[in-house]
């Protein structure tokens, strides 16, 4: 049955059907309505958890270690400065090798303080070992919670999980959420036991040990074949998730891109933008495609790379910016593509700050992807920023 | 012989370190219903270097500041999975009256089953001796620096996280001394028998930082209490604290002449009256006359 949802809500709900154990947590916009919710879930008995208000994001993820650690199934949910906040533990969850999954309200980071939605929160944090999932929908934001936990907790990934859900744009819109039945999620996900060594009194070990030169690479390298399994491991829970509940995923999804000449690529909500965008402009005749990003970590450079190869243009759609560089999916997809010469590859950074992605955004992206069939064109461009100003003011 | 303490021998801290002597004592009274906390500081370490450890009880290490975080999660999974065991988080001043203040206010506010000790060695030894928050007046650290400019070292006096604590109205809170064994040991069977959160400050001797002979790490933290300096008292449930040891009130350059740290106040007698003074001025709010 379709209920109508909030992302936060969703995110929620997925917990609360995840059944949690423990749900550590400290408040921030946008993602406060989840731990609001669960805190009334446990409230009123729906949710048989341990609610723990903490007294910072840092101390909420390392809370979330130790519960986890104690083999308990953990979730939490943060944005923007928290998650900026959790920063130096989230490597210590991933290094630990803990399932833990946390919903992200994808959030602007200061300065200046902005509230809304752009993809920097997470992209600052693509190196810390959580693979990243990022959703389109409220609905793509439950359904990859759940699948989350399957997939953190599965003995040949055991690392954490995050789930990105714009802000506001997602986290407080309502939109038709299916949310499944519990004893299908039961199902789907099992009864929860820690798959690793946990702290028990009955078999005592030690973790978090200290790692000299001659022992810490080989730490690293572990990890780097979990997030390699991790890649297998998400096909097949995808695949079971779509035959038990009919929603099919997969790390990229590609629209109209057979016969594209320019393929945009898009993560989260503002993939519904360029889809609109896409059919309005084939019916022109424009031979335009379209893939979504909703795995970017591990990142899916096999098939990111087989659906590229021949398009003539790549245009990437940077809800995040790197100084120095460019926006980060850019920076992965000219990576991934290297080689493929008559590929062109343009990054477009928009949206940043919660602005509005419109039609008129994706108008001026093609404009500069169809002019770069023709010759050169910049390889980092900005759109609907107020260039202007800036210079004028730089210039005082 | 065997050893069976559950805090093995062959691990790798300084000679004279009062920490393992802490420890070890605290584990025999818990046993081996016992999961630990470290905050990351000399005790974790020169105690854990992969493959070897030397506990033989659950242990967890995170990080620096979060000990108190990362035990009240432990705390809330064992509660539901309807488990009893004794929390235990080691902390070192740095790790506890610095950094790790937040998270330990958060998890005794909160009111997590937990016990919290301190092993206070007044400064961030692990580093190399730099001030912290609990390092007292008059010492000498490396960034506390003596000179023409500052001929006093560190300038400010010791920030009181017992007292702070107590103030929390934690379910116990007490100071110790290992060279006061049956005091120690009272407090911290107490300690075992309360519920809540509990916090133990013990002093510990470095005879790194503290420039001091190995051989006399436990006759110097001695003499920490008999001057007045260490007092050793209790509190529950943030009643006003009681002494549970009287001193001696030797002359504070008893202790203080034991330790390099404070070798040029020795020479500047108007600091040392600041001190005594501060002294005094504790005892006094406490009903004693030195």
């Amino acid at each position: 049955m379709k209920t109508m949802l909030r992302g936060n809500e969703a995110v929620a709900y997925a917990f609360k059907l995840a059944k949690i154990n423990v749900f550590p947590m400290f408040p921030i916009t946008p993602s406060t309505l989840v731990p609001e919710m669960i805190s009334k879930f446990v409230a009123n008995g729906e949710l048989d958890a341990e609610f723990i208000p903490l007294d910072s994001e840092h101390s909420a993820i390392s809370a979330a270690i130790g519960a986890s650690l104690k083999g308990a199934r953990v979730g939490t949910a943060t944005a923007s400065q928290g998650l900026a906040l959790m920063h130096e533990i989230l490597f210590i969850a991933s290094g630990m090798r803990l399932p833990i999954v946390m919903g992200i309200g994808n959030r602007a980071l200061s300065a200046p303080i902005n509230i809304w939605c752009d993809h920097q929160d997470t992209m600052a944090e693509r190196d810390a070992g959580w693979l990243q999932f990022y959703a389109e929908s409220n609905q793509e934001g439950l359904d990859l919670i759940l699948m989350a936990f399957k997939i953190s907790e599965d003995k040949r990934v055991l690392l954490p999980s995050m789930v990105g859900l714009d802000a506001f744009v997602l986290t407080h819109t309502m939109e038709p959420v299916d949310i499944p039945e519990q004893d299908q999620v039961d199902e789907f996900l099992g009864e929860f036991k820690a798959r690793y060594r946990t702290l028990d009194t009955k078999n005592p070990a030690t973790f978090g040990a200290f790692g000299s030169p001659r022992h810490y690479m080989e730490f690293r390298y572990a990890q780097h074949l979990a997030m390699e399994r991790a890649k297998h491991v998400i096909d097949e829970v995808f695949k079971e998730f779509g035959e038990k509940f009919g929603r099919n995923y997969s790390k990229i999804n590609e629209e109209f891109t057979e016969d594209a000449d320019i393929v945009f690529i898009t993560m989260g909500s503002c993939t519904g933008t360029a889809r609109e965008f896409i059919k309005m402009k084939r019916k022109e005749g424009k031979k335009i495609g379209l893939i979504k990003i909703t795995v970017f970590r591990p990142f899916p450079k096999d098939e990111i790379r087989k659906a590229l190869k021949g398009k003539k243009v790549v245009a990437v759609i940077d809800r995040n910016f790197s100084p120095g560089f460019g926006g980060a999916v850019y920076g992965e997809v000219l990576a991934t593509m290297y080689g493929e010469t008559e590929t062109k590859i343009i990054d477009f950074i928009v949206g940043l700050g919660g602005r509005d992605i419109t039609f008129q955004t994706f108008e001026k992206v093609l404009e500069i992807a169809e002019k770069s069939l023709e010759g050169e064109v910049e390889k980092i461009n900005w759109i609907e920023v107020d260039k202007e100003a800036v210079e004028k003011e730089e210039m005082k | 012989m065997k050893n069976d303490w559950l805090f093995a021998p062959g691990h790798g801290m300084c000679a004279g370190c009062a920490a393992p002597i802490i420890v070890k004592h605290i584990l025999a009274i818990s046993g081996e219903n016992t999961i630990v906390v470290n905050a990351t500081g000399c005790l974790e370490v020169a105690t854990t270097e992969y493959p070897r450890t030397a506990w033989r009880i659950p242990w967890v290490h995170v990080a620096f500041e979060n000990a108190a975080a990362v035990a009240s999660g432990i705390e809330a999974a064992m509660k539901k999975q309807g488990e009893k065991a004794n929390i235990i988080c080691f902390g070192g001043d740095g790790g506890t009256a610095d950094i790790g203040m937040q998270a330990l206010s958060g998890m005794v506010e909160r009111g997590h089953n937990v016990l919290y000790v301190m092993y206070d060695n007044e400064a961030y030894m692990n580093t190399g001796i730099q001030r912290s928050g609990a390092t007292p007046y008059g010492a000498w650290t490396t960034t506390s620096e003596v000179g023409m400019v500052n001929p006093i070292g560190n300038i400010r006096p010791k920030k009181p996280v017992a007292e702070i604590m107590v103030a929390h109205r934690a379910a116990y809170v007490a100071t110790v001394n290992i060279a006061f064994l049956r005091d120690f040991k009272r407090k911290v069977e107490k300690a075992f028998s309360i519920d809540g959160p509990r916090f133990l400050h013990a002093i510990s001797t470095c005879p790194t930082g503290w420039r001091s002979d190995p051989s006399k790490g436990i006759e110097i933290i001695k003499l920490a209490t008999e001057t007045g300096l260490f007092p050793l008292w209790e509190s529950e449930h943030g009643e006003d604290i009681k002494i549970t040891y009287k001193p001696k009130f030797l002359p504070i350059e008893e202790y203080l002449k034991t330790q390099g740290r404070f070798r040029h106040l020795l020479k500047q007698p108007e600091y040392i009256e600041r001190i005594k003074e501060d002294l005094k001025a504790w005892w006094r709010r406490h009903g004693v006359e030195i």
